[in-house]
């Protein structure tokens, strides 16, 4: 019998604990995945601020899993009483509103998570080979979040919900030939209806969830088989000692679980200040004419997406229609997201981290961040916002020409990559990692 | 809208511009970080008209005399018309108020203190006294925002134009005819054409025309302006505590879960330290 072939678990100190263990690990490999994962998971030991993100989304992913299961049980999925069921929550169930905002603070909290991870992973190179498919389920992570955050928006049926939807659902109808009737398909109903909000809520709650989490385990799984990158960028794993241990690793359990549990609590200081403070952060984690409930007979006078959206929402409103069609601007805010998937192959740097870049690369990282703050910030504004240019040229919404060239410089910042890692000058890697 | 490239005879001129835009950039930059850093005190601002300066509303959530001035008023002045369906009348109970005190002093319309606070008048025929069904109330704070409702409800003037006999500075044309004429008195409004108005235009738009609205008491009510202004305080102060009556309490229990995590910070700090003592 194969179960004997494994040695028994000691080291707990109870002899019943071992007992129990040991009958556990016969059956299912409960200590190999903790040494896998945790105990002998060597991470390279120079980890800095950027690398508490990852760690930081998967416990957002846990307090909206948790916070939305809660939700669930008083939510109502009926355009008659979704509204006043969310009020039901804030006012009726006992700490009903602590979970809410928990709820609607971590959606926020997850795309800043996800948006510092990912920027991390920028800077440091931990796309490139052999980390590709990381990466790739990390942006399919990311896209799946965007569905999940925009279902979800949906959900507590004000004016914002239902114009956002409206706005987002007439994107695809904007297709060639096929539009018209695919975002009839996504609605279910000539209109955003109770058919879309029931849709929209079996989606958000069950179909991308279960996705989401898979995703997040194959994320997980390929990182650990070929370990973690670091700020350095150069492989661990090249320099080892006679056991074949990384020299430059340590295990991920204790060092970077108590290290982990540090960053957590500084992020719960954070999130319990906009929580129980702030929870509508000024309007751009709860926006204010969400507490109007929805009404399909009255357009509200400016409709902006939630803020993690807004860079694509100006590329979108950048892009002039052609022939009056909005199809170029969906495809341009299409592409401006699928282009991540390229990263990988699109960078051609001799070396991974900025640390050893060039000033090429650093200038275009540099630019990219600018120019996706200003997107975003100009997403959440109407065009008018800064006003018009005189007739020089043609009195065009100053809001537009801005995001026009950082648009420009957004795609350059793909599109240009592999030419400005290649001929960047690049400075000697070490041999071993820094602090 | 389309003129990005440039025309040849105006290209240097424009390419001028585009640099100066390039500069103002950097500056709005340094703005839009700091900002940023002040969201929660300087966000997209709540649904108000264009160009009508608000006034900020002096309420203090903690005032209980304020937020039970302030329940009489909406009991006496808006529950007629407007409901406020999401709210229940036992929880004013948190205001101090006792259940007999509620039911003699406030309800109208209903008879059980469990009830919620709902309105007698159907949307239809609401509709067709308004032409359009009053709002419920239960959340209007949150949208509108306490400072537009304190300058909403102070804004109301005599127009005969209106079908109501009533206008408003702040939203012009308002179904609502004045709720609170007889406190208030009826006022006119004084057309005035200040003297810098005419660079407005050209700034247009955004935040260009502060317009100042004077008006002339007509007729004036029981109170004077300076005890309508505290009344108009205390409504509004209880309208923002309609919104979200946990507000309060929210933020006593997030000062204590605050305390808790600051406290717990330096221990997961040295238990931190601890263990990477090994790690060189």
């Amino acid at each position: 019998m194969a179960a004997t072939e494994k040695s028994p678990v000691t080291g707990t100190g109870s002899v019943a604990l071992d007992g129990l263990l040991t009958w556990v690990d016969q059956r299912f490999p409960l200590i190999s995945t903790w040494k896998a994962h945790l105990a002998e998971y060597y991470a390279p030991k120079n980890f800095n601020f950027w690398y508490y993100f990852g760690g930081l989304a998967m416990l957002v992913l846990g307090i909206q899993i948790v916070t939305g299961i809660f939700l669930t049980m008083n939510y109502k999925p009926d355009a008659n009483l979704a509204f006043a069921s969310v009020e039901y929550i804030m006012r009726e169930v006992p700490g009903g509103w602590i979970i809410r905002y928990m709820h609607s603070t971590g959606a926020s909290a997850f795309f800043v998570c996800v948006y510092l991870h990912m920027f991390r992973a920028v800077l440091y190179g931990s796309y490139r080979a052999p980390r590709e498919l990381i990466w790739i389920f990390g942006v399919l992570i990311y896209l799946l979040l965007m569905g999940e955050a925009f279902f979800g928006y949906l959900l507590p049926w004000g004016q914002m919900s239902y114009w956002g939807a409206q706005v987002i659902i007439n994107l695809f109808s904007a297709i060639p030939l096929i539009g018209p009737d695919l975002s009839l398909w996504i609605r279910g109903d000539y209109v955003i209806s109770d058919a879309t909000l029931n849709r929209f809520f079996a989606l958000h709650v069950i179909a991308l969830p279960l996705v989401l989490l898979g995703l997040v385990m194959a994320h997980l799984l390929a990182l650990h088989e070929v370990g973690s990158n670091n700020p350095d960028g150069i492989e661990i794993k090249d320099k080892k000692d006679a056991n074949g241990i990384p020299l430059d690793g340590i295990p991920f359990h204790p060092y970077y679980t108590v290290k982990d549990i540090m960053g957590v609590v500084v992020f719960l200081i954070v999130f319990v200040i906009i929580v129980f403070f702030a929870p509508e952060m000024g309007g751009y984690f709860l926006e204010y004419n969400n507490f109007v409930p929805a009404d399909p007979l009255q357009t509200p006078a400016h409709i902006a997406p939630v803020w993690y959206f807004t860079p694509y929402y100006s590329i979108l409103r950048a892009v002039p229609p052609l022939f009056n069609s909005q199809f170029p601007g969906v495809v341009a805010m299409g592409v401006s997201v699928m282009i991540l998937f390229l990263l990988p192959w699109l960078d051609r740097g001799a070396v991974k981290s900025i640390r050893y870049r060039g000033a090429h690369f650093k200038a275009a990282v540099a630019a990219f961040v600018v120019v996706f703050l200003v997107l975003g910030y100009l997403g959440t504004e109407p065009i008018t916002v800064w006003g018009q240019f005189g007739p020089w040229l043609g009195n065009a919404d100053r809001a537009t020409v801005v995001s026009r060239i950082c648009t420009v410089i957004y795609f350059a910042f793909f599109i240009l990559m592999p030419w400005y890692t290649k001929v960047d000058k690049t400075k000697p890697e070490p041999e071993r990692v820094t602090f | 809208m389309n003129t990005l490239i440039c025309l040849a005879g105006k290209r240097a001129r424009a390419c001028i511009h585009i640099s100066r835009i390039g500069k103002r950039l950097g500056r709005r930059l340094f703005a839009l970080s700091l900002l940023c850093a002040a969201a929660v005190f300087a966000g997209p601002s709540a649904a108000s008209e264009p160009g009508v300066r608000l006034d900020t509303a002096p309420i203090d959530p903690t005032d209980v005399v304020s937020l039970q001035s302030g329940a009489r008023t909406f009991a006496n002045y808006c529950l007629n018309c407007h409901s406020a369906s999401l709210m229940r009348w036992n929880r004013l109970m948190e205001l101090g108020l006792t259940e007999s005190q509620i039911k003699d002093n406030l309800m109208f319309n209903s008879d059980k203190v469990g009830e919620l606070m709902t309105v007698s008048m159907s949307r239809k025929e609401a509709k067709q006294a308004f032409g359009a069904a009053p709002p419920d109330l239960s959340v209007i704070a949150r949208a509108r925002g306490a400072d537009w409702l304190y300058s909403y409800l102070r804004a109301f003037y005599r127009d005969p134009a209106r079908p109501t006999g009533w206008n408003n500075a702040v939203f012009e044309n308002v179904g609502m005819p004045n709720p609170m004429w007889q406190l208030q008195g009826e006022r006119v409004r004084v057309e005035q054409t200040a003297k810098g108005d005419e660079g407005a235009d050209a700034k247009a738009g955004h935040g260009a025309a502060h317009k100042p609205v004077r008006y002339e008491l007509a007729k004036p009510g029981s109170l004077t302006p300076v005890q309508y202004d505290e009344t108009v305080r205390d409504l509004v102060n209880f309208l923002v505590y309609l919104g979200e009556p946990a507000a309060t309490s929210r933020k006593q229990i997030g000062t204590l879960v605050l305390l808790f995590l600051l406290a717990l910070w330096p221990l997961v700090y040295l238990l931190k330290r601890e263990y990477w003592k090994d790690v060189h």
